[in-house]
């Protein structure tokens, strides 16, 4: 794991304002090629607005993102603001993950369209989940990823940028909640042909 | 790998309006069914509502060419030129003797920072770091006091060692530290007593005789005593440079509608007076929950209205010559723009004139910072240089600005 961080540190030493192919190759290497990513419990980074990657950054360069994050905050540490900046652009302009390929579970999709009403979550995540400003997209993140923020959000393992919004807007809801809005946003639109067809 | 630091890792970053700012405090991170103190009384049915909280500032600062200096009004006569830049989350500013700007901040960076002019060139130094929503600075006969929540600290002979700061030394550690309207906005008065206030704990609620208040002590911490009551969340106060007589902002409660109430600047006459929080908004609207068998006319009424949900931050009253005569004794006082109204203004700063018998009026002094209900930049506090120019800091872009008139 070290060779990489010293590597990646050195990169952001050159203080980039554009990022170069060899730099993305090391997000890519946890987060996916092109940023969607095949590994366990980490992001898919494409279509992410750029101040909500720059937030994070800022977090985890802070070391304000919780026990989990220890690569990421090896990595943001030596960045600067002008390399939070670039790695904001570049993330925003990387394609959005495509929905899986498999059928969602339409129990599942119905119990979660219900929750998404009721707690207003496309009021700040937009209608698409798409997301804005701080507030990160959410459709076709991966499933073990949103189960996993969605739980540290609710434990206070981990904090918004800004407003605690996140912890509030998961407080009152059960686990298994947690994990119906999960499966719903990783297969978004998830919408009424494709599951029809899909029974 | 980790870091040790006294700085609260759970505290989400944000900033602080009319109303509430954002933020768990340490007993809510850990009851975690708790909302977040912002969004009690938030009607949840409502989906514009539901869509409103405390509006982040920037994670990093502006770069100085990115700036909305181009968008910035100013009065006839006036110019506004940006006087430093790349101090993230600047907040309240105060001159050392020697001329050094020291600059506070609050949320998002934890930070006082010295600012100095190297050939007409701005530089800017770090002087703490890690320190819980240090927003309230003074600046005393070579000290900088600085103010969080839980302390009031002092670094002494500072401009003598921006290079090596002084470790702080402990003025007074007995303020009850809560995060909710918890940081502070200091001054020393005319009588030379240190004037802090603590914010009500909350949005709404009735609280204890430790909180809604603005006290005063002696510079060594000694003789802690209350000035006035009612008080829901100063960000700035100062007193008339002829009457010497106290002038408050009060940031009013959050959730009570769209156009109401109005943020508060209030005056103080004596010693002991309730300026109403929490039964009395604005001086005429009783609280739908703590107002029942109370009488807006038994508490102070503002002296004027700021505005819905305004957010007044750091005041100042004008001693400069700069400027013409008309603003001579007149407050400029920051609006720092409301997140509890679907709908935003002000992000501005406003000339309060204040004629022989205590009535206000204010009007707009320097705007142009909300472009389609979004801000370009929210200032946060004033400082009259000593050549009668106007810093105006930007705590959403990082940044300060120079107002000055004449050639």
């Amino acid at each position: 794991m070290r060779s990489p961080v010293f590597a990646a540190l050195l990169l952001f030493a050159t203080n980039a304002l554009a990022i170069g192919p060899g730099q993305a190759e090391l997000c890519f290497a946890c987060h996916g090629r092109g940023g969607v990513s095949t590994t366990p419990l980490t992001p898919s980074l494409g279509g992410q607005p750029s101040f909500f990657v720059v937030a994070q950054l800022f977090l985890f360069r802070d070391n304000r993102r919780g026990n989990s994050a220890a690569a990421m905050v090896e990595i943001a540490r030596g960045m600067s603001d002008d390399d939070l900046r670039a790695w904001g652009e570049f993330v925003s302009k990387l394609p959005p993950p495509a929905p899986p390929a498999s059928p969602p579970d339409v129990t599942r999709v119905a119990r979660a369209r219900t929750l998404l009403e009721r707690e207003h979550c496309a009021a700040c995540h937009n209608p698409d989940f798409s997301g804005r400003e701080q507030v990160p997209r959410l459709a076709n993140q991966r499933e073990d990823y949103l189960v996993k923020a969605l739980r540290d959000y609710k434990s206070g393992a981990r904090i918004g940028y800004g407003n605690a919004a996140m912890a509030e807007a998961v407080s009152g809801l059960a686990d298994s909640e947690l994990l119906d809005l999960a499966h719903f946003l990783a297969f978004f639109p998830a919408g009424a042909a494709q599951t029809n067809s899909s029974r | 790998m980790s870091r040790s630091s006294s700085f609260p890792k759970r505290l989400p970053l944000a900033l602080a309006f009319c109303g509430l700012i954002v933020a768990l405090s340490p007993a809510a991170a850990q009851q975690k069914e708790e909302e977040p103190f912002w969004a009690i009384g938030r009607p949840k049915t409502n989906a514009d509502a539901m869509k409103m909280s405390p509006v982040p500032a920037f994670p990093v600062p502006t770069p100085a060419d990115k700036l909305p200096i181009g968008k910035i009004k100013v009065p006839p006569g006036f110019k506004v030129e940006v006087w430093a830049s790349n101090i993230l989350d600047a907040r309240g500013m105060r001159q050392g003797d020697k001329g050094t700007v020291f600059v506070s901040s609050l949320f998002v960076a934890g930070k006082i920072y010295a600012v100095t002019d190297k050939g007409g060139k701005r530089e800017v130094k770090t002087i703490a770091e890690k320190l819980m929503l240090p927003n309230g600075i003074e600046f005393h006969k070579g000290s900088l006091y600085v103010a969080t929540p839980k302390e009031i600290t002092r670094y002494d002979d500072i401009e003598a060692k921006l290079d090596n700061p002084p470790k702080p030394v402990v003025v007074y550690d007995k303020l009850p530290g809560d995060v909710p309207h918890g940081w502070k906005f200091i001054k020393i008065g005319p009588d030379g007593k240190l004037y802090f206030p603590v914010g009500a704990p909350c949005n709404i609620c009735d609280p204890d005789d430790r909180h809604a208040q603005i006290f005063r002590m002696n510079l060594d911490g000694t003789g802690v005593e209350p000035v006035v009551k009612g008080v829901r969340n100063t960000v700035g106060f100062d007193w008339h440079p002829k009457t010497k007589e106290l002038w408050f902002g009060d940031n009013g409660r959050d959730w009570l509608s769209e156009d109401l109430p109005n943020c508060e600047l209030n005056h103080v006459t004596k010693v002991g007076q309730h300026f109403g929080f929490p039964y009395c908004h604005q001086g005429s609207i009783a609280d739908p929950q703590f107002g029942w068998g109370k009488s807006c006319d038994d508490f102070v009424k503002p002296a004027l209205l700021l505005g819905a949900h305004a957010a007044p931050l750091g005041m100042r009253f004008y001693t400069g010559k700069m400027f013409p005569a008309k603003y001579r004794n007149a407050i400029f006082l920051t609006r720092h723009g409301p997140w509890n109204r679907t709908k935003k203004y002000a992000a501005d700063v406003v000339a309060v004139f204040i004629d022989g018998k205590g009535n206000a009026r204010m009007e707009p002094f320097l705007t142009g910072l909300v472009e389609n209900n979004q801000y370009l930049g929210r200032p946060a506090d004033v400082l009259v240089l000593k050549d009668g120019s106007l810093l105006v800091s930007d705590d959403h872009n990082g940044a300060i600005y120079r107002v000055s008139y004449g050639k």
